[in-house]
């Protein structure tokens, strides 16, 4: 039974449950890997989605899990495409995944500007104590999208989100 | 995208990925094995990175025309596989893995800056997508190279060493296609001549911020064949413990 009252309002709004199996406090629209979502009068959704890192072992979960969850709408279908149309970059999350890295104490990749320059890996700000006396340990952390620093004030390893 | 520029297309974008693919599986020959624990994890990462270039590039063959990722990545003969020498040698010690990582990786970070203009719009929006990831490969090779370069005298010596030794093995990367004029003149790709020049120009001041001296490149004779289907000793096994798995059941729903 197709309800025609679903919007695309709705579709971004179940969007907000399907979460990033690494990090979980943070859903696929404040990643910001949520490209397009159209829906057409038929009731069909079709997903757009950009994966952060080409490799990203995660893609294909979020897929399904997208699938799932818009799916428990009342429309006819939704498909979900992955393409590079559109890159993604970390000035794509949201505000409010940017306040979800800070609460996960991430520190945060800053603006990236076209290219990441390599200063903008330098002395990131510790998330837990704020301090910049802090050193890049290697820009390959646990998952593709996160480095590893060190801070010399509190004496404290953390992660940072990338910047891409 | 015109027929007769889609054999052109179809064998540059061949290059790259099985490029991506050998390489990557190389890189991730170092996982449990790296000097200290912050390298295991960097190759491992980029061997990640460069399966993911592998299967981005493999699908976008896939559409236009070619067979499944899965089946153009692990079962194809030898012969049909179209990477250079260079990504095919074992990972050997740890200064030759990381002089491969340096040439290797400063070339693709180049290509995929090329690339990421090109008039072949599927191609340069992957490309631009690469280029992003590759700054983290080049700025941990880069870094490597001034370091070890520079240290102490053994460790200088056996960078240098390692340098000559890939020198030949590296300008294989570039070894030119029957492609070469139709890819230049649609605005595709610049070449790999145009490439190979702009790799030197940038490869140079970096290794002699270490210090290490330039091999005189006039004087190698690159290791060309691979791009034609003439591979090293090292290809076949690679392959076949690659696709050992795929192979029991190529159907195998995963």
């Amino acid at each position: 039974m197709v309800n025609e009252l679903v919007t695309e309002e709705n579709v971004w709004a179940a969007l907000q449950d399907v979460m990033d199996p690494e990090i979980p406090k943070l859903s696929v629209v404040d990643m910001g890997i949520i490209t397009s979502v159209k829906i057409s009068d038929e009731g069909d959704v079709r997903v757009t989605m950009t994966p952060t890192f080409a490799g990203c072992p995660a893609v294909n979960m979020m897929k399904e899990d997208v699938k799932s969850k818009v799916g428990k709408l009342p429309i006819r279908s939704v498909e979900v495409e992955v393409n590079y149309d559109v890159q993604w970059s970390t000035n794509m999350i949201t505000e409010k995944g940017i306040q979800m890295l800070k609460e996960s104490k991430f520190a945060l990749p800053g603006h990236v500007d076209g290219f990441v320059s390599v200063d903008s890996l330098f002395k990131v700000a510790c998330p837990f104590c704020g301090s910049r006396d802090t050193r890049l340990q290697t820009p390959f952390g646990p998952t593709q999208c996160r480095a590893i620093h060190y801070c010399d004030n509190c004496m404290q390893s953390f992660e940072q989100f990338k910047p891409v | 995208m015109a027929e007769d520029n889609k054999d052109a297309i179809r064998n540059l974008i061949f290059r790259i990925a099985d490029d991506q693919l050998i390489i990557g599986h190389r890189n991730s020959e170092w996982t449990g094995l790296g000097p200290i624990l912050e390298e295991d994890i960097a190759f491992s990462s980029m061997a990640q990175d460069k399966l993911g270039h592998a299967l981005a590039l493999y699908t976008l063959l896939h559409e236009i025309g070619e067979k499944d990722p899965d089946t153009l990545a692990f079962n194809r003969e030898e012969k049909d596989y179209v990477c250079c020498h260079f990504v095919e040698y074992p990972i050997g010690e740890y200064d030759f893995s990381l002089m491969r990582h340096f040439l290797f990786d400063s070339s693709e970070a180049l290509r995929f800056g090329m690339l990421a203009e090109s008039s072949f719009e599927p191609l340069a929006k992957i490309a631009r997508k690469f280029r992003g990831e590759l700054r983290y490969h080049t700025m941990h090779a880069d870094t490597w190279i001034k370091q070890l370069g520079s240290a102490n005298e053994e460790s200088r010596a056996r960078m240098q060493s390692a340098l000559n030794e890939c020198m030949p093995l590296a300008l294989g990367i570039f070894e030119p296609s029957d492609y070469e004029l139709a890819l230049q003149n649609e605005g595709i790709f610049p070449g790999e001549k145009f490439l190979q020049d702009a790799w030197i120009d940038h490869i140079t001041p970096i290794l002699n911020a270490g210090e290490l001296r330039m091999p005189d490149v006039g004087n190698c004779t690159p290791s060309y064949g691979g791009r034609a289907g003439f591979h090293t000793e090292f290809l076949k096994p690679l392959i076949d413990e690659m696709s050992e798995v795929y192979k029991i059941d190529p159907k195998a729903e995963w």
